[in-house]
């Protein structure tokens, strides 16, 4: 153990050099061909399959997976990209222990599903390696379409309607696009500039430009938007981010857990990336959970996952709670932020502990902090929004706004699980009815 | 534990798991280690006339059909019989059966189907000590050009020829090994007996291709370019091979001859299966080719535990024991009525089932939306589809109707009396009923 990670504060290098290559390599290093056809033959192939309902894209996964089995590796990809333009990071990223594979009818008849995310990103990663597109553009319509947000809503829809035909003009407000692809995800998920290349692979259906640093709101509205392209599609996410809402909740090193994940994916070298000695990351989902795990990855000495409510209400997976708690990370549940402590940078954070119904107990707990980062939900950013259906853009079942020419999907519209995968199929479905709309077909 | 000693044609063995004709047979050093891992006897790689040995490809001789995880289903090769020295042969053999007085010794021989060449070689292998000899008439590929192997194999009245040579110039037990690359299995059986052979044993290789290189476009194994049929064995055949050894063992004309049974014993279940079918002993060589000699070991122990829980105390206890139960389809109870029943607590909703029954079959069973399946006893002709399709055992389950009730199907009452094609009014050749 490096003598680093003792050291309060907040700072880099906690780790000897070679440990963070170690700590942040893929999570599931990708299966090789002979893994993947006995991984494979574990798949009955069954009627009506409940993981192919269980998918938020429909991919044919008993298809895709005979299709690997029999050796043809670029078909099975071709069947998961027909739904999934991202098929490659959703198998990296997905759920998949609460989508596919807790479906699958081995993980009911033996608690062992077929690694259908692996068998995925085993066909996908075959495929984009070779560097080819397996689509090819529609005649041109002369149709133009804009898109809001370049995450995997905004690219899905762009995709889909290049291939239909129509030229996208897609506007993101970073500097690269991808969105949370690019920015949202731990490192060790997509290692290797996975998300950039799936970005670049997906470009070369062509028909489709890419303008970054243009946000709704700052430098495009959606009126002018409206005026003029034939339709528009808004994929743009959720920029704002969940006010702790306690007192002392301004100090120093109280952050983000949305920009530290994003820190560490843009860093060239994530040993640079500093880290706190104490770390307590408050909230329940993915992000948490990222960034809780990472914190432990660069070093941190005492990571606390901190959540209202109880396990069982965690948005972050089984699997992800025993990935973090595998690393070291002690998760703490129910207990709700009371105040952050310190004089003008965070030392303390104190909880209130609280029961189902969120009241306090009147027991509380005090942690020993000096970063803090804050997981608890974003929130859409915009104003001349079409209509809203709570905090977000109201939409019917084909992704249409209140607004006519608009639609919406992802994580920015109302209705579905903020997942990447749903925001594929939602940008997806969107471009099906833009196009739909657009031809009179 | 069970008594697995073998007593076949009065040659004895220690159990009934012989290694058969075959490469892992082709020297001393390798029929040593069998031995000292535990097999019963061998087969020794077939012998040919004294003079050049033949010669064998010099490129790849097995090509395989593989199951998931490459486990090993079926086998093909092309080699030949041995390409070494008669005289090596022979010495060694006879040192080895100086060494194990206690395992069977055949001796596989395959030569010219000439009284002379086999005048000549027979002294020679009696004089090593063997136990007895087994005739190669089923090599599929290569020898068969040259007028031996399966061309022998496929001529009953050759067969009958050249078995009667044997036993005329050799003193010890015949067994006749049989190619399964022929119509009907029981016309060279019914041969071999009549030139006198002690037993039959069966079968040799199946011809085969295991599969094209669709790059080069050729068969597999593949010598600079082209390829040849080889001889098909393994865990495939098993099925074949157990259907040719009942045939015989059912056949009035071949009844109660000797078998020695061979053709895909991956188990000792195999084993046990081909004794039921009248076999005294079985014979092995994809298996070992596949796991080594250990095999063996698991085999033994098998046999003799499942002997130990059904009361066998030696093997002539079961020997035989389904040949009466193996029939003809005309004798098949046509008033026995089950239905398919499917536990619902086992049920993974899996469906496949359901879409092997709908498209394929008989549309008797249905599917709720909840991916409940049931049988509906009406269209449910009882073809056991869909317990053979589903991945979970004894998740369906075939239920036999008792007498009396109405098979919702026929609308007809389940009678308890047997009733087969021979009588039934819609055979235009049915006789009266007694």
């Amino acid at each position: 153990m490096a003598d680093g990670v003792f050291d309060e504060g907040i700072q880099a290098g906690r780790l000897a050099p070679d440990a963070y290559e170690a700590h942040f390599s893929d999570l599931h290093p990708p299966l090789d061909q002979h893994e993947a056809i006995v991984a494979a033959d574990r798949c009955y192939f069954c009627h009506d399959a409940p993981c192919i309902t269980a998918c938020p894209t429909d991919i044919d996964i008993p298809l895709f997976i005979r299709q690997i089995a029999t050796g043809t590796p670029d078909a099975a990809a071709k069947t998961i990209l027909t739904q999934n333009i991202m098929g490659g990071m959703c198998a990296r990223v997905c759920p998949t222990e609460q989508l596919c594979e807790q479906a699958c009818v081995r993980e009911e008849a033996e608690g062992k599903p077929v690694l259908i995310g692996q068998l995925q990103r085993y066909a996908t990663d075959h495929l984009q390696a070779q560097g080819v597109h397996p689509f090819t553009r529609a005649e041109a319509t002369g149709k133009r379409i804009a898109v809001v947000g370049a995450g995997p809503a905004g690219l899905s829809a762009a995709h889909r309607l290049a291939m239909l035909g129509h030229d996208v003009q897609v506007f993101d407000a970073r500097s690269k696009a991808g969105g949370l692809n690019e920015y949202g995800i731990a490192t060790y998920k997509t290692p290797d500039g996975f998300a950039q290349g799936e970005v670049d692979w997906l470009l070369k259906i062509g028909g489709i430009k890419i303008e970054t640093g243009h946000a709704l709101g700052a430098d495009l509205s959606l009126a002018s938007l409206q005026a003029d392209y034939d339709a528009v599609f808004l994929g743009m996410g959720l920029g704002g981010v969940n006010a702790l809402g306690v007192e002392g909740a301004d100090k120093d090193g109280v952050l983000d857990a949305v920009d530290f994940i994003a820190e560490l994916r843009q860093a060239g070298d994530v040993a640079q990336v500093p880290v706190g000695r104490d770390v307590v990351v408050i909230g329940g989902g993915m992000t948490a959970v990222d960034a809780a795990v990472q914190s432990k990855l660069l070093g941190a000495l005492n990571v606390t996952l901190v959540y209202r409510r109880g396990r069982d209400a965690m948005n972050a997976s089984v699997f992800e709670q025993d990935l973090a708690a595998s690393k070291g990370v002690r998760i703490v549940t129910n207990a709700a932020p009371k105040a952050v402590h310190g004089n003008g940078a965070v030392r303390e954070i104190e909880f209130d502990y609280v029961d189902d119904t969120m009241t306090p107990t009147g027991q509380t707990l005090r942690l020993a902090a000096d970063q803090v980062f804050k997981a608890i939900g974003q929130t859409l950013e915009g104003e001349t929004l079409p209509d809203l259906d709570g905090r977000k853009i109201a939409v019917d079942e084909q992704g249409r706004t209140s607004l006519k020419g608009v639609w919406a999907g992802g994580d920015c519209a109302a209705g579905g699980d903020d997942l990447t995968v749903t925001a594929v199929a939602e940008g997806r479905d969107a471009a099906m009815d833009i196009h739909a709309m657009l031809t009179g077909s | 534990m069970a008594d697995l000693t073998t007593d076949f044609l009065g040659i004895k063995s220690p159990n009934p798991f012989w290694l058969a004709s075959a490469p892992p047979t082709d020297k001393e050093y390798n029929v040593r280690r069998a031995f000292e891992a535990g097999w019963g006897g061998v087969v020794w790689k077939t012998l040919g006339s004294e003079g050049p040995p033949v010669v064998n490809v010099n490129g790849p001789r097995y090509g395989v059909i593989h199951g998931a995880d490459r486990r090993v289903l079926g086998l093909n090769n092309i080699e030949l019989i041995t390409d070494r020295d008669l005289q090596t042969n022979l010495d060694e053999i006879t040192r080895v059966k100086a060494d194990y007085p206690d395992r069977a010794m055949i001796v596989s021989i395959m030569v010219p189907c000439e009284e002379q060449a086999w005048k000549d070689i027979l002294p020679k292998v009696e004089a090593t000590g063997a136990d007895g000899i087994e005739l190669n008439f089923g090599c599929p590929h290569g020898m068969s050009e040259r007028g031996m192997g399966a061309a022998v194999g496929q001529v009953p009245e050759y067969i009958e020829m050249v078995t009667r040579w044997c036993k005329q110039y050799y003193s010890k037990p015949v067994i006749v090994k049989l190619t399964p690359n022929i119509t009907d299995v029981r016309k060279p059986a019914e041969a071999a007996r009549r030139g006198g052979a002690d037993a039959v044993s069966l079968i040799n290789t199946i011809n085969s291709i295991v599969s094209v290189d669709l790059d080069s476009m050729s068969p597999h194994p593949s010598i600079d370019g082209k390829g040849t049929h080889g001889g098909y064995c393994g865990p495939a055949v098993k099925p074949i091979a157990l259907s040719m050894v009942s045939e015989i063992a059912r056949a009035p004309a071949t009844a109660g001859m000797p078998i020695s049974g061979i053709g895909g014993v991956t188990t000792w279940r195999d084993a046990a299966e081909y004794i039921t079918m009248g076999c005294g002993n079985v014979q092995v060589c994809t298996a070992a080719m596949t796991y080594g000699f250990k095999v063996v070991q698991e085999m033994i122990s098998g046999l003799s535990e499942w002997m130990d829980e059904k009361g066998h105390t030696s093997i002539q206890d079961f020997m035989g024991a389904a040949v009466p139960n193996t029939t003809d389809w005309q004798y098949l109870n046509l008033n026995y009525v089950s239905k398919a029943q499917i536990n619902q607590e086992d049920c993974i909703s899996c469906g496949r089932c359901y879409a092997a029954c709908e498209d394929t079959s008989h549309q008797a069973i249905a599917m709720s939306e909840d991916r409940t399946f049931t049988v509906i006893d009406e269209e449910c002709v009882a073809c056991n589809l869909c317990v053979e399709v589903c991945p979970v055992e004894n998740c369906i389950t075939m239920v036999e109707m008792p007498a009396g009730e109405v098979d919702p199907r026929t609308g007809k009452v389940v009678e308890d009396v047997y009733s087969n094609w021979t009588t039934h009014p819609n055979n235009p050749s049915a006789t009266a009923a007694e």
